[in-house]
């Protein structure tokens, strides 16, 4: 059921924040050498990037940045945030982003994981946000509807954005991580499910990918924690965007799937360490969650862009005035609708 | 959190309700996990006829005849010729818990090849929290190798109560009668190693073939409405009792488990009876879908018998135009709660509500 999707429709991008991705391309070069890569260099790495030979790839320092969209503005790129000036560049439909710091994960039967394949099955067969199939993706191979699922509701949606998960070193605060310090994520779960409309969840930015044609704009570097750092213990600025998105395709009547497809993360840092250095994250969230559930854009946002500025809207309105970090969100996501129109443009049109 | 210690028994406070119409040979399989419990077993069909019950088991066994005689009038509200009835066992049992599982349900194997004791994994999904309130990516993490993912608000993570643990099913998938017309090899091999808090807010399709609840709270809601003989549908009973039930947990702050455990289903009705009996359901329930996603509970609406009564109105008001047959069905699902509160009459949980979680 799903459409043949061409190579060329798709962009891989990767957020550099290490400067040696000798092994990262290596290890997916079988599954990333058919694609055109974007590889984005954090502008506040000063090593020079080392990246292997025979890749299709862009690179974007921070001269590029800055001739782009001056340099001003090239600081809303810093860390983790890096990636999101791949995806505003890309002329691409789909996008796939990957943290500079996973691998390849191996399935339950010990095979290598095609996580781009996957990504791409997740996009391109519908999303079933409305009701709950019990038995998951109702699409995938050996599984369907089940009994009292409505007939007009099994055409299903389209998908904008397929959340992937990670095996190894889970997407854990730091908190969490530092309380259990040897836990290791290693239950693969064989599923893919549509997150339903209204739910809200943590959409951790570390293996996503997205329909950049439809919900582009959505994904977006506003919110930034005054210390955000180089570990993702040490940020917020995708689960932040992660709400903009999925209250975006609620609204525009799109879907959010998770699950598969797994990649393998590294370990890499120390939670106690990013505990010691920066809670405020945590601590942001009581206020961000309940927020995001009361959010309800009017009937006039029938754009990505307009849901966009409409969340910004009401950010500035009941939270701007709580905290300071929410009134700079809501600049920056006022900023970015503007930035997307100007430099994000449409993608290159079929057959080009 | 989940901790390593060994998930209790709970022998004295569950109850194992089974409909059955054939025999109940199925229970060897299950003898080395069920023996400990008591079960309750509801006839359904011809009364004159013996079941036999394996050696060893204890259990209680009501047929029509019982049903007429300990409801009396009210009995109309009791299936006949369908296992609805199987509802009449959650009214009549004493215990804090129900498992309830269909007589051509087997145990399964996991991946590693061990049986997997079904009614422990529903104990423990039970006995654990749910978190309907905010979608966790790592699903339930309560369980041991899991927990929240960034992001979740540690506000959240004390979740509320559990209410009901529904399991899947592998080789015959709970399919609707056109897709096992479509498909009729298709067999569910799939072992999917989570259990999941269906969010607040969302309906889903609830199978009564491997399902358990916490009696005490959410019993009075387990309905499995007016099907079979001298029904104009049948095999949405359960579906019936998962709407009305996911309505009012979510309006009392209560948690719904959809996943592990796996039982192994054995066999595959005849999909042109199935057509028959659920013909008018599958165009009924484009209609039934959007009333439960639009059923609005006032505040005062404490109990679950008081959310019930409120929903039968509704029904009424809203759904006896599409057929009378939802009038009759309201009125059975005041008799249902009359019937329940006669014969549990100090049951009476209450609950806060909304965001307080109740017990």
């Amino acid at each position: 059921m799903s459409l043949s999707i061409k190579d060329h429709e798709i962009d891989i991008v990767i957020g550099a924040l290490r400067s040696d991705l000798t092994s990262f391309m290596s290890e997916w070069r079988p599954i990333f050498s058919r694609f055109h890569l974007i590889i984005v260099k954090d502008p506040d790495l000063k090593e020079e990037l080392k990246i292997p030979e025979g890749f299709n790839l862009d690179v974007y320092k921070k001269p590029d940045i800055d001739c782009v969209v001056g340099t001003s503005t090239s600081t809303i790129f810093s860390g983790y945030s890096c990636r999101y000036f791949g995806y505003l560049v890309s002329r691409k439909k789909y996008i796939i982003s990957v943290d500079d710091d996973c691998y390849p994960a191996k399935d339950n039967k010990g095979i290598l994981v095609d996580a781009v394949a996957q990504h791409i099955t997740n996009l391109t067969t519908p999303a079933t946000p409305f009701f709950f199939n019990t038995l998951y993706d109702p699409f995938t191979e050996g599984a369907d509807f089940v009994r009292g699922y409505p007939f007009s509701l099994r055409s299903g949606v389209q998908c904008a954005l397929s959340c992937g998960l990670w095996l190894n070193l889970a997407d854990y605060d730091a908190p969490t991580q530092a309380l259990k310090p040897e836990e290791r994520n290693s239950r693969y779960v064989d599923a893919v499910l549509t997150v339903p409309a209204r739910s809200l969840m943590p959409i951790s930015g570390i293996n996503i990918a997205f329909n950049r044609e439809v919900i582009g704009p959505a994904l977006l570097p506003s919110l930034r924690l005054g210390g955000e750092g180089k570990f993702r213990w040490e940020t917020m600025e995708d689960i932040w965007s992660g709400m903009c998105v999925k209250v975006a395709c609620d609204h525009l009547g799109l879907g959010v799937k998770t699950g598969m497809p797994y990649v393998w993360r590294n370990d890499r840092g120390d939670a106690i360490a990013s505990l010691r250095k920066e809670w405020e994250g945590v601590k942001l969230m009581e206020e961000v969650v309940p927020f995001f559930q009361s959010v309800r854009l009017p009937r006039e946002a029938t754009t990505t862009e307009d849901c966009v500025a409409e969340v910004a809207n009401v950010v500035k309105e009941q939270l701007g005035s709580k905290d300071p970090i929410f009134a700079r969100a809501a600049k920056a996501m006022v900023d970015w609708v503007m930035l997307w129109k100007s430099v994000g443009s449409s993608t290159s049109s079929p057959g080009a | 959190m989940a901790t390593v210690s060994p998930t209790p028994l709970l022998k004295d406070e569950l109850d194992i309700v089974i409909p059955t119409i054939r025999n109940l040979d199925f229970l060897e399989m299950w003898r080395p996990f069920f023996q400990p419990y008591h079960l309750i077993i509801v006839q359904d069909g011809d009364p004159t006829k013996t079941i036999k019950v394996p050696e060893g088991f204890d259990y209680e066994l009501y047929n029509r005849n019982d049903i007429n005689r300990i409801l009396g009038p009210k009995a109309s509200c009791i299936s006949f010729k369908d296992s609805a009835c199987r509802c009449f066992g959650y009214m009549v049992s004493k215990k804090k818990y129900i498992y309830t599982i269909d007589d051509d349900c087997f145990v399964a194997k996991d991946p590693s090849g061990k049986d997997i004791n079904a009614l422990e994994q529903h104990i423990q999904n039970l006995l654990s929290p749910s978190t309907p309130f905010f979608f966790n990516t790592l699903y339930d993490p309560y369980r041991s190798g899991a927990d929240f993912v960034r992001g979740y608000p540690f506000s959240l993570r004390e979740g509320v109560t559990t209410a009901v643990s529904h399991g899947l099913w592998l080789n015959i998938p709970d399919y609707d009668a056109p897709t096992q017309l479509v498909k009729p090899l298709e067999r569910n091999t799939r072992y999917v190693d989570a259990i999941m808090t269906i969010p607040k807010g969302t309906l889903f399709p609830m199978c009564g073939m491997n399902l358990a609840f916490n009696r005490e709270l959410i019993g009075p809601a387990m309905y499995f409405g007016l099907m079979g003989d001298g029904q104009p549908i049948g095999r949405y009973d359960d579906m019936w009792a998962g709407w009305c039930t996911k309505v009012i947990c979510d309006h009392l702050g209560w948690g719904v488990k959809t996943g592990l455990p796996y039982i192994w289903h054995s066999k595959a009705s005849n999909p042109f009876v199935n057509l028959k009996k659920e013909y008018k359901g599958i165009y009924w329930q484009e209609e039934l879908i959007p009333f439960f996603q639009s059923v609005a509970l006032p505040k005062d609406c404490t109990t679950v018998q008081k959310c019930y009564i409120e929903i039968s109105k509704q029904v009424k008001a809203k759904l006896g135009k599409v057929d009378d047959y939802f009038n009759k069905l309201a009125d059975a699902m005041v008799t249902w709660i009359e019937a329940w509160d006669e014969l549990n009459p100090s049951g009476d949980i209450s609950a806060k509500i909304p965001n307080g979680a109740s017990k």
